[in-house]
């Protein structure tokens, strides 16, 4: 099979205010998408989008960015989902043998609606719905049947929060670097138990893009030290009800992640640097066990002995993960953005010394549902 | 971008998208409904291959990707499987005011779990709990014709 390359990238500083509008920040990652790849709008052949109409408060909203993205007289399609499933998507489009590069592009205005009332809408109106349960609640749900089955506490959830928040403080991009203690997760306030507010992600703006391409033009357009090889991957869903899953269960993401690690021909020993889609503190180490760095259930006791610290045996999400900015769908990109930024080694005052390959990790639906792993590497 | 704030304005539009629909509840959640609505009665359907009983019904069974004409009515009571105690308030989507607990109930006779509001001291819920449920007097043929869930006591 074809081989494809991550051949530039660019984002936003992610934030809680930021005053530009979608079309906006998309013109701005373009731009920088294009400039770190060294090469024109002209070199790109196709567009694909990552959004969600009822965020952006319009239909068909991809319509509206085919100028800022670089797509007019060309072609744009949209995936709803986590960027890392809009990257799938683009990959796919080249391995097709349609295109030889796609730009993948990702926005998200969080700030401009109201996160309840938009992920109450994910839930099906024949059913839930009109319970009124949303994104936090049923994480909340998730968590608890988490605790249940490995005996994690909270305090150990509020150890991931202190991690991610402390390693977002070396990533000028992140929304929200904190210096916290343990303590100061447990006392902040409860949203839905066990959840508390420094468990939970922010809501957050920003926008992210990537340029793919097949390995023939990526090797003519930009130099080795620019390129980063898109080496495995793998998707699974699992199903849509909360109670038709074992919200504690990963099955899903172990399928995802076997098929990724098989079609890169590593295993998790190989693994130098993770990151991984914690938009509450307990998903970090639910995920890790899914994606098979830990026995199921040991998650938070390894994470609570700095395991997955910055200076740990394997750096997890050192960009300060979805904790410090989760612009929703956009997240997922900025992790691959970030595996791409160590893999070349300008990952600045958070790099993790000789990353050779690089693991990121998206999710899409209530308590991931469906999951999406890359393996990445030089 | 550049702190272009300090030159121009920002100008910002409030709205708001109210849009009618009218959803198709279908054959398997229509014959569901309408057992809660006329009789007050929680039924459950049944896969034929593997005998997996799913409350809500399923059109299909995850497993066996078959039809489930097989239903079963259900006794009502059940066990919390996780529960959360929610302390915000969002008005015209919350149905209680906080705090307030919706939980996963796995209930006796179905192999899947119903998530719903359950009716408890916030303080006291636990994981574990044995739940039943209590049926709405006034019934519309909707998931809150169960009201929420009581502690068997």
């Amino acid at each position: 099979m074809e081989r494809v390359a991550v051949i530039g990238v660019g984002q936003t500083k992610y934030g809680t205010d930021k005053p530009e509008t979608f079309h906006e920040l998309v013109w701005e990652v373009a731009n920088k998408a294009l400039d770190d790849a060294g090469i024109t709008v002209n070199e790109i052949d196709n567009v694909v989008s990552v959004s969600s109409d009822f965020w952006d408060g319009r239909t068909i909203s991809s319509m509206a960015i085919s100028d800022t993205s670089g797509a007019f007289g060309k072609d744009i399609s949209t995936v709803e989902g986590d960027g890392t499933f809009g990257a799938l998507y683009g990959m796919m489009r080249i391995l097709s043998g349609s295109f030889g590069t796609t730009m993948v592009v990702a926005h998200h205005k969080g700030t401009e609606s109201s996160m309840s009332g938009i992920t109450n809408t994910a839930f099906d109106p024949l059913v839930e719905r009109r319970l009124g349960l949303d994104a936090v609640t049923s994480a909340a749900l998730q968590a608890r049947r988490y605790m249940t089955v490995s005996g994690a506490s909270e305090q150990q959830f509020a150890r991931v929060s202190v991690k991610n928040h402390g390693n977002a403080l070396r990533n000028p991009f992140a929304a929200l670097p904190l210096e916290i203690t343990v303590e100061d997760v447990m006392a902040s306030p409860m949203v839905a138990s066990p959840l508390k507010k420094l468990d939970c992600s922010p809501v957050t703006d920003g926008a992210a893009a990537v340029i793919l391409a097949a390995e023939r033009e990526a090797k003519k357009l930009t130099t080795n030290r620019k390129r980063v090889w898109l080496k495995g991957v793998g998707h699974c869903t699992d199903a849509f009800r909360l109670g038709d899953r074992d919200l504690a269960d990963t099955r899903a993401l172990k399928k995802a992640a076997k098929k990724a690690y098989d079609m890169a021909g590593v295993t998790t020993e190989d693994v130098d640097v993770v990151e991984v889609y914690d938009a509450f503190s307990y998903m970090e180490p639910l995920w890790l066990e899914g994606l098979g760095f830990c026995d199921d259930g040991m998650g938070p006791e390894i994470t609570e002995r700095g395991y997955f610290d910055f200076g740990g045996k394997l750096p997890v999400n050192p960009s300060g993960g979805r904790l410090s900015a989760n612009p929703v769908q956009v997240a997922g990109l900025a992790g691959m953005i970030e595996c791409v930024l160590q893999l070349r080694g300008e990952a600045g005052r958070r790099q993790v010394k000789g990353a050779e390959v690089a693991l990121a990790h998206g999710i899409n639906g209530m308590c991931g549902q469906s999951h999406c792993v890359w393996i990445m590497g030089k | 971008m550049a702190d272009w704030k300090s030159e121009v304005e920002e100008v910002v539009f409030p709205g708001k998208i109210c849009v009618p629909y009218s959803w198709t509840v279908g054959s398997t959640l229509s014959k569901w409904y309408v057992q809660l609505r006329d009789d007050g009665e929680i039924w459950a359907n049944r896969c034929p291959s593997c005998g997996k009983v799913y409350v809500p019904p399923k059109i299909k069974c995850l497993d066996c990707y078959k039809d489930m004409n097989d239903w079963v009515k259900l006794p009502g009571t059940g066990t919390v499987e996780t529960f959360t105690v929610v302390h915000y308030h969002e008005p015209g989507l919350h149905p209680k005011k906080p705090p307030f607990v919706y939980g996963v109930v796995k209930m006796d006779g179905a192999d899947t779990g119903l998530v719903h509001l359950i009716d408890v001291d916030p303080d006291k819920v636990k994981v574990g709990m044995r739940v039943k449920a209590k049926i709405a007097k006034e019934r519309t043929g909707h998931i809150t014709d169960i009201k929420h869930f009581k502690p068997l006591s």
